[in-house]
């Protein structure tokens, strides 16, 4: 019984960032590479499950440069016995529909019960990959999951949906399954110090594309999901900065609330 | 010239209104050019929707009964999927909903289709989609095109494009979705409890809290900040997520609208969609974070770029 769990690292800007020499994303020299929120609780849903029954395997899994072996080891710091990262050159910019590829190869290797994705990767916000990667193994799915009653071998599980407005939806669903799991299912742990000492002797297993039988033509022939064109930095709004010092701010403030409260 | 194919939503018998916002923002990228608008209707009963979609710009009302009362993502995959094939869209769009996370990047992979996400911008450049959206927590935004794609999924991001006031009379034509196996079942909708605390959609005043707010022996010291103002205090939900604050104080997507509020004041609150999904709308919104980049004061009347224990510590011995 095994649960694969999809982590990513993203990358948070810097206050003064530039862009990279093509227009298309962030100089990476500008971004602080973080694990993605999402997964902390998407890994910690699944390392309920394994303590909660015998012989459950949780395997985290990135498609990620090297450094992005660091998302790995720190979800090995709270539990599992080792990691797999997923890298080749050909998956620098890779859209969605790229990442699904691969992790449905990944997914076709280890053959796991379930797969618990974050809903969104707080970088790019796409929302797209465990949906996707439903799709693409012809799993059952269901997004934005805020509880999971379900014990290795039940044919079932009982899930709430989180909707709009503090709406849930209670849902049954077929398993395998995909879930993408949403902020406040669960409360993540922290890793112990000894966790992280231990985290770093635990296997990560490097393919490549050509280890998982793909190759970057097939990535390209299938096409992404889309390809930028250029990013760029908004309009800023048209905020009014009261500047000065914090007694002055603050002092500005208390005229503006009392003159909004007066007029309204 | 394939046309626009907009899927309507709803929930509990109600049309979510942001199918309209999604049916003029078909009508936006349409712009000048003779691309038809279709908007399917998939439901039990498509009739009980088809005299709210008729919008000024809408060509056609495609009914599709589903036979399951709400949203099962099987069914609607199929559907969509369906239709797609017989129709040939060149562009499908969804309102970026939760529902449509629930199915649309699948319609998307077992299409081909091309897709993007949370999108606030769509045009043609000659013949060209290009499609608007935003990243790196709204501090940039990226541009995106579908080479090769046919077709692309669309989700629109909400409260960005404006229904259209005016009525059409489109034609309304039937489509009989296939079978799909559902393999998930809609046990019921869990209302949020009512908790007796304040009911922050109807407060004028606002004064709310972020993550920057720091540890949860910090939230007091708003708190007694809020009452003095005679603020109502919120929060962002990493805020409800910790049980710092009770999840009827949280603003935002999953949280409440504040529908009824004037002056609102964010704290330590970066500017997420889903936090400004509840309080975008505020005419006086006043912004204290220490990031002068965050997204917050893309919106904000007023801004302070410093530190909110200070601005507060200032503000309590001003008052
Ligand atoms: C389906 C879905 C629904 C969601 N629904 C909601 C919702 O209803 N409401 C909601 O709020 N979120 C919602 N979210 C979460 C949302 O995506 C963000 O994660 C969340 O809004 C971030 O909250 P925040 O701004 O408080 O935290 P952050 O984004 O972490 O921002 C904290 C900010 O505080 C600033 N800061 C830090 N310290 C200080 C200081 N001392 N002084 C001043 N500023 C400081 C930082 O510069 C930063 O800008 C939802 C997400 C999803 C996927
Ligand atoms: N490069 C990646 N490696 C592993 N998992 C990923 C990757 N990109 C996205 N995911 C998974 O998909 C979720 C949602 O990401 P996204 O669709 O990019 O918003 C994340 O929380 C991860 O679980």
């Amino acid at each position: 019984m095994k649960i694969l769990v999809p982590v990513k690292q993203i990358g948070v800007v810097d206050e003064d960032f530039e862009l990279r020499g093509d227009g298309k994303d962030v100089d990476p020299d500008f971004l602080n590479f973080e694990a993605n929120e999402w997964d902390d609780y998407s890994y910690e849903a699944a390392l309920q499950i394994m303590e909660a029954a015998d012989g459950v395997e949780v395997v985290p899994v990135t498609v990620g440069p090297d450094d992005a072996e660091d998302v790995l080891r720190r979800c090995l710091a709270k539990g599992g016995e080792r990691g797999i990262r997923v890298w080749d050159d050909a998956l620098e910019d890779a859209s969605p529909a790229a990442i699904v590829q691969v992790l449905a190869k990944v997914v076709e290797k280890e053959q796991p019960d379930m797969v618990f994705t974050g809903t969104l990767s707080s970088d790019r916000s796409y929302a797209q990959t465990g949906v996707g990667l439903a799709a693409a193994l012809g799993w059952p799915h269901a997004a934005v999951i805020t509880g999971i009653e379900w014990k290795p071998g039940d044919p079932k599980a009982t899930l709430l949906r989180e909707l709009e407005g503090g709406l849930v939806e209670q849902l049954s669903v077929n398993c395998p399954v995909v879930l993408t799991i949403q902020l406040g299912i669960n409360t993540p742990r922290y890793a112990s110090l000894r966790g992280v000492k231990q985290a770093k002797e635990k296997p990560v297993e490097d393919l490549s594309l050509a280890d998982l039988g793909l190759s970057g033509d097939d990535l390209a022939a299938a096409g992404g999901s889309f390809r930028v064109r250029r990013m760029y930095k908004p309009e800023t709004g048209q905020a009014e900065l009261i500047e000065g010092t914090p007694a002055e701010q603050a002092a500005r403030l208390v005229e503006i609330i009392n003159e909004l409260k007066g007029a309204a | 010239m394939g046309e626009i194919l907009v899927v309507a939503e709803h929930r509990q018998g109600q049309l979510n209104p942001a199918t309209l916002e999604t049916i003029a923002a078909a009508v936006n990228l349409k712009g000048g050019s003779d691309r038809k608008i279709a908007v399917a209707v998939l439901a039990e009963n498509p009739d009980d929707f088809v005299g709210q979609v008729g919008k000024a710009g809408v060509d056609e009302i495609v009914k599709v009964p589903v036979g399951v009362a709400s949203f099962q993502s099987d069914t609607y995959e199929a559907a969509v999927l369906a239709l797609a094939e017989a129709r040939k869209p060149s562009v499908i769009m969804l309102p970026h909903t939760v529902d449509t996370w629930g199915y649309a990047p699948a319609v998307a992979v077992r299409g081909g289709f091309g897709c993007a996400t949370d999108v606030f911008e769509a045009k043609y450049d000659g013949d060209e989609l290009v499609a608007v959206r935003a990243a790196y927590a709204e501090k940039l935004h990226m541009e995106v095109d579908f080479p090769g794609k046919d077709t692309v999924v669309l989700t629109v991001r909400t409260n960005v494009f404006k229904p259209s006031e005016d009525d059409a009379s489109p034609s309304v034509s039937d489509f009989a979705a296939p079978p799909a196996e559902a393999r998930t079942t809609h046990m019921k909708f869990i209302e949020p409890e009512q908790t007796g605390d304040v009911d922050i959609t109807q407060a004028e005043y606002m004064l709310s809290i972020g993550r920057g707010v720091g540890e949860e022996d910090n939230v007091e010291e708003f708190k007694e900040l809020a009452d003095t103002l005679g603020f109502t205090l919120g929060c962002s939900r990493p805020i409800a997520d910790n049980g710092w604050l009770p999840k009827s104080r949280q603003v935002g997507q999953s949280g409440k609208t504040v529908a009824k509020c004037k002056v609102y004041v964010a704290l330590g609150i970066s500017g997420s969609v889903q936090h400004m999904a509840g309080m975008k709308h505020v005419p006086n919104i006043i912004a204290v974070n220490k990031d002068a980049e965050a997204s917050i004061f893309t919106i904000a009347r007023y801004g302070i770029v410093g530190d909110m224990f200070e601005i507060a510590e200032e503000l309590r011995e001003q008052m």
